[in-house]
């Protein structure tokens, strides 16, 4: 027991071999959780007092804006690992991890300007700091996205987007405090998020669920898309050509 | 120690290696004159684009100011930031700077500083003229000038790792635009409210002060990123 299994994330092959049952079940766990919480979300949770039935974008906006922050760090954290042990598997993890943020950064933004556009009357409001923060941590993923695409070489690329993603992380807390203090200091109050009070729980328990339900959504994305860079990658190897001749690549 | 290190005759000292890059950097500069201007020109053509595009109403100019000299400075800056290691790239000299036995912070840390005295400082110096331009109310002066000259070092600090990760490429300039503009929004933002309040009569010290953090934690941190970058680049 130890770190044995930290050592054997070294091999890709290992990690491919092993992984190969848990995407079924990642993936069969999300279509549940987030069959199970839409529908109680949409269908069963009560309207909100205020905002009447436009509330329950939030049931998949506010998980889309947890992923989007939590996947820069498992990116810039993955990247690192990369550059420190030269790890070939945590390269992959960085490289994978950047285009699923950006589109759940996308759609986290998209699904508050929908949300926005009945509830403040506007689809973008640059004096909400969470919007701008939120704007400016997908330009950091297309940064990370563009820089990566722009080297032949795949080591130099994985090895400048993991520097890329690690500034980024020492800078978010930065950005993120200054757009909060500035907004601070421009705005009354004539904006704010209604989530001011606790939820109730009928309305609660139904966002854990799709909450739960995006993170098992964005492992079994990362998972898929981490074991596709490992056959593109690894493809010359004799393993990779047994698992193709064989037919067993999913 | 390797003999072959040991043996080598008596060593470059670490404060003659700075010095020598920090007078070389700066000896380079002189020699191409001409090149120092163009980012002073760029400020003061790109700023003129605004009453012209915008409004050459005095009222209108003086809303604006503050954020435009701001914007500027910075557009400015990213667009010196690509000719910061290109040269040494190609004629091998930044390569020189890896093998040397001295910490490469500080060797870096030197070109950055040279690159700020010969781009931000002037483009900082010349900001009160372009600020008569805009029609920058008089209280804004004093600030405009002090949030740029420290503020303009964290842009030259934060730029350079942006030159670093792109000097391999053949041509980085877009691609460093993009990667480090999100970088320079805090600096932004705390340099324009700076002008904002001194033109209100609020206080401003508190900001530049802020200013004056970020600009100690870019020059730690930065240029240590920067190296990594260059390393990589000259390694693979």
């Amino acid at each position: 027991m130890g770190w044995q299994w930290f050592h054997r994330l070294g091999s890709p092959r290992w990690f491919y071999e092993k992984t190969g049952p848990w995407v079924f079940w990642l993936g069969l766990a999300a279509l549940i959780l987030l069959a199970v919480g839409t529908l109680w979300g949409l269908g069963f949770a009560p309207v909100e007092r205020l905002q009447g039935n436009s509330y329950r974008i939030i049931y998949i906006h506010l998980p889309l804006a947890f992923l989007s922050m939590a996947g820069y760090y498992i990116m810039a954290i993955s990247g690192a690992i990369g550059l420190i042990w030269k790890m070939k598997l945590a390269d992959m993890v960085m490289k994978s991890a950047a285009p699923i943020g950006a589109v759940l950064t996308f759609l986290a933004l998209f699904t508050g300007a929908v949300w926005g556009k009945p509830t403040w009357g506007t689809w973008f409001e640059w004096r909400d700091p969470r919007i701008a923060s939120t704007m400016l941590l997908f330009f950091l993923y297309l940064g990370v996205i563009a820089l990566q695409a722009s080297y032949q070489n795949q080591q130099m690329a994985d090895r400048f987007s993991a520097i890329l993603a690690i500034v980024g992380t020492v800078n978010i807390p930065i950005m993120y405090g200054s757009v909060y203090w500035w907004n601070s200091l421009h705005q009354g109050a004539t904006i704010k998020f209604t989530g001011g009070t606790s939820m109730h729980p009928s309305m609660l328990y139904p966002l854990m669920v799709m909450i739960a339900g995006f993170y098992c959504f964005y492992a079994y994305a990362l998972l898929k898309s981490v074991r596709a860079e490992v056959l593109h990658r690894e493809y010359r190897t004799q393993w990779v050509k047994d698992l193709v001749s064989s037919n067993r690549a999913v | 120690m390797t003999a072959v290190e040991s043996s080598l005759p008596n060593q470059v000292k670490l404060g003659t290696a700075v010095t020598a890059v920090f007078r070389r950097d700066l000896l380079l500069a002189y020699r191409h004159r001409g090149e120092l201007v163009n980012p002073v020109l760029f400020f003061f053509l790109v700023s003129m684009l605004i009453p012209l595009g915008v409004s050459p109403n005095p009222e209108v100019l003086a809303l604006l100011a503050p954020g435009i000299i701001w914007v500027m400075a910075l557009l400015a800056t990213l667009l010196s930031m690509d000719g910061l290691f290109r040269g040494d790239f190609d004629d091998g000299s930044l390569e020189q700077l890896v093998v040397s036995p001295h910490p490469m912070y500080l060797l870096v840390l030197a070109k950055v500083v040279v690159h700020w005295l010969v781009t931000g400082l002037p483009l900082t110096l010349v900001s009160p003229l372009l600020g008569l331009w805009m029609a920058l109310p008089p209280d804004g002066f004093v600030a405009l000038f002090l949030s740029l000259l420290i503020g303009t070092v964290t842009l030259s600090m934060i730029g350079a790792i942006g030159a670093g990760l792109t000097v391999a490429l053949r041509k980085g300039g877009v691609l460093i635009s993009l990667i480090i503009i999100p970088f320079y929004t805090p600096v932004l933002l705390f340099g324009t409210v700076a002008v904002s309040n001194a033109i209100n009569g609020l206080p401003y010290a508190g900001l530049l002060a802020i200013l004056g953090s970020f600009m100690a934690l870019s020059m730690g941190l930065a240029p240590l990123a920067t190296a990594g970058a260059i390393k990589i680049s000259i390694n693979g």
